[in-house]
């Protein structure tokens, strides 16, 4: 499997990492393994199995439309790294 | 003939009549302080685990039906995944290639203009929303602020099909699917609170010599924060297409698909970034929801919940009652709970047509004016038809009659009694009433001589001088009659 540095640095872009030059080049291949591992499955035979669309066999979880606890907007922000009033402060988006 | 054909696809989300989040229990009531209606699951900590609320997919089943959606009978939801400040854990939960419902389908109604249009659906999936963002606008580039109050609240998606053809189609879609949702109290649609918001998937169709057409690149137009917005923002827009394409000739494919903002107070579309790829979402399987399988039982509950749709209400109005495509269909907008009470005025005795008069006039004026629901009204269905037969049998002319109904309101008591009250007696003399038009048609030679030469309105006049010598109580049908008779006369 092999990825190029192009790829790589458009998943960066994506996940909305900075990658210096150096580190695109060392991802890559490191990358790519990843994916490589991954590929194997693809050798595997599915003629005539069904599509596994999800992992959990359990079906039909739900709860009721109830109210629960919510947190305090002090304990709610208590993680943000800058805040104003009671909002999260961000630096300025342009839409 | 038109020199284009407007496209029209509308991406419509509606926020479920829930009490809680789609996946925890925090509250969804409007107009929360900041950030005080969140929890560890909405604000997307590690380590918490969403559960689907119940009534939240109940109703998503309930909307998918009356919808006439087909059912999936497994389900699933995706992450979607992109970065933004008021989407916590930088994924929505979404539904990508499983959705509960798809291929459905809505009629725009028919008016007494135009026959009713099917408007196709591609699907209707329930999602999570995201949080709100307040921007700096000051212009001096300050900062954002995020409340996440909104994040995690139960939407519905609803993806029509490019079947719409017009800037008033594309309005009388929303509003019947609006109508539609709230009877079936799916969701409250309220545009200003953000529980019905739209965006709108435009492209034109220019026709070509050889019969064929070429279309123009799409353009998803935001920011529409009223049907009015989204009417003329299409109106706009599709103008905008015709003259693009005349200054650089590019088709659908040419360009990538971009969005573009309503700006409503200069009423333009401006042409915003390139939309990213729905590919650069990266969907996959949420892993921490457990999918749904949809049972017989659940499908059962969900069709018994629709009641009577606004379509089928407007079918029977009209079967039942005899009334127009019009009246019924006043009838059925102004919702089930006043629909029932003027079929209880006709069982009173009223005839159909004058009931649908009266409550979409006077009911509707006095709930409006006292912002009251019909359950709150004063008045019994039984004693509006006694003023409708009252009206009817002493011909009392509407501006009376409306005296009659102001007193009945007024004072707690019934036609009858109003009406003696006012000491509304109706003339119907017939004797004093012919006195009457004879010296009204001697004071006014010219009506009668116009009214000679073929003007028939001309008589209205003589109409008036005797409805003004009556106050108004002349029985209107007698007079009619026996004006004729002394026109014919001469």
């Amino acid at each position: 499997m092999s990825l190029t540095a192009d790829q790589v640095r458009w998943v960066a872009h994506l996940s909305r990492l900075k990658l210096s030059e150096a580190e695109v080049a060392q991802m890559t291949p490191q990358l790519a393994s990843i994916v490589g591992y991954v590929d194997q499955l693809q050798k595997i035979n599915t003629e005539g199995v069904k599509p596994l669309y999800h992992a959990l066999e359990q079906v039909n979880v739900f709860r009721p439309d109830a109210l629960g606890t919510s947190l305090s907007p002090e304990e709610a922000l208590a993680n943000a790294p800058e805040r104003l009033g009671n909002f999260f402060q961000v630096p300025a988006v342009l839409d | 003939m038109s020199e284009y054909r407007t496209v029209v696809g509308l991406e419509v989300h509606v926020q479920l009549l829930t009490i809680s989040k789609l996946f925890c229990g925090c509250s969804v009531t409007f107009g929360q302080p900041p950030n005080s209606a969140v929890c560890p699951v909405c604000l997307g900590m590690p380590g918490v685990l969403p559960v689907m609320n119940q009534k939240a997919f109940e109703l998503a089943l309930r909307a998918a039906l009356a919808l006439n959606c087909q059912i999936a009978p497994y389900t699933k939801w995706d992450r979607k995944n992109y970065y933004y400040p008021d989407l916590p854990k930088n994924f929505q939960i979404s539904q990508y290639d499983l959705p509960f419902s798809f291929e459905g389908y809505l009629d725009i109604p028919a008016s007494l203009d135009q026959p009713s249009k099917r408007v196709g659906l591609f699907r209707a999936h329930l999602e999570e929303d995201a949080g709100k963002s307040m921007h700096d606008e000051s212009g001096q580039g300050g900062s954002t602020k995020v409340d996440l109050n909104r994040a995690g609240t139960p939407l519905l998606e609803i993806v029509s099909k490019p079947e719409i053809h017009s800037a008033e189609d594309a309005r009388a879609y929303l509003e019947e699917l609006r109508l539609l949702l709230k009877e079936a109290g799916i969701s409250d649609c309220e545009m200003q609170e953000g529980s019905l918001r739209c965006d709108a998937n435009v492209n034109i169709h220019i026709p070509q010599a050889d019969g064929s057409f070429i279309a123009t690149p799409i353009v998803e137009v935001k920011n529409l924060n009223s049907f009015r917005a989204v009417e003329r923002s299409i109106r706009y827009e599709a103008m905008r297409q015709m003259e693009q394409y005349q200054k650089d000739g590019k088709k659908m494919g040419e360009v990538s698909k971009c969005t573009a903002g309503w700006d409503d107070a200069r009423g333009v579309t401006i042409v915003q970034r390139r939309k990213e790829e729905a590919s650069d979402y990266r969907y996959f399987p949420e892993p921490d929801l457990a999918p749904i399988r949809i049972t017989a039982e659940m499908l059962e509950r969900a069709k018994a919940s629709l009641g009577e749709l606004p379509h089928q209400a407007r079918a029977r109005l009209q079967a039942d009652f005899g009334l127009g495509i019009y009246d019924a269909d006043l009838l059925v907008r102004m919702g089930r709970a006043i629909t029932a009470y003027f079929e209880k005025v006709v069982s009173a005795g009223a005839d159909a047509k004058s009931a649908c008069n009266w409550v979409a006039n006077q009911v509707l004026t006095t709930l409006n004016e006292s912002k009251s629901t019909i359950d709150q009204y004063p008045l019994t269905p039984g004693i509006l038809a006694g003023l409708v037969v009252e009206v009817q049998k002493s011909g009392l002319n509407m501006q009376r009659a409306r005296e009659v109904y102001g007193a009945m309101l007024a004072d707690g008591v019934d036609a009858k009694t109003a009406i003696q009250k006012l000491g509304f007696v109706a003339v119907a003399d017939e004797a004093a009433l012919a006195e009457m038009i004879r010296k009204a048609m001697a004071a006014n030679p010219k009506a009668v001589s116009d009214f000679k030469a073929g003007k028939i309105k001309a008589a209205d006049s003589l109409k008036g001088a005797v409805m003004k010598e009556t106050k108004g109580m002349a029985k209107a049908d007698l007079l009619q009659k026996i004006l004729l008779d002394e026109l014919n006369k001469v």
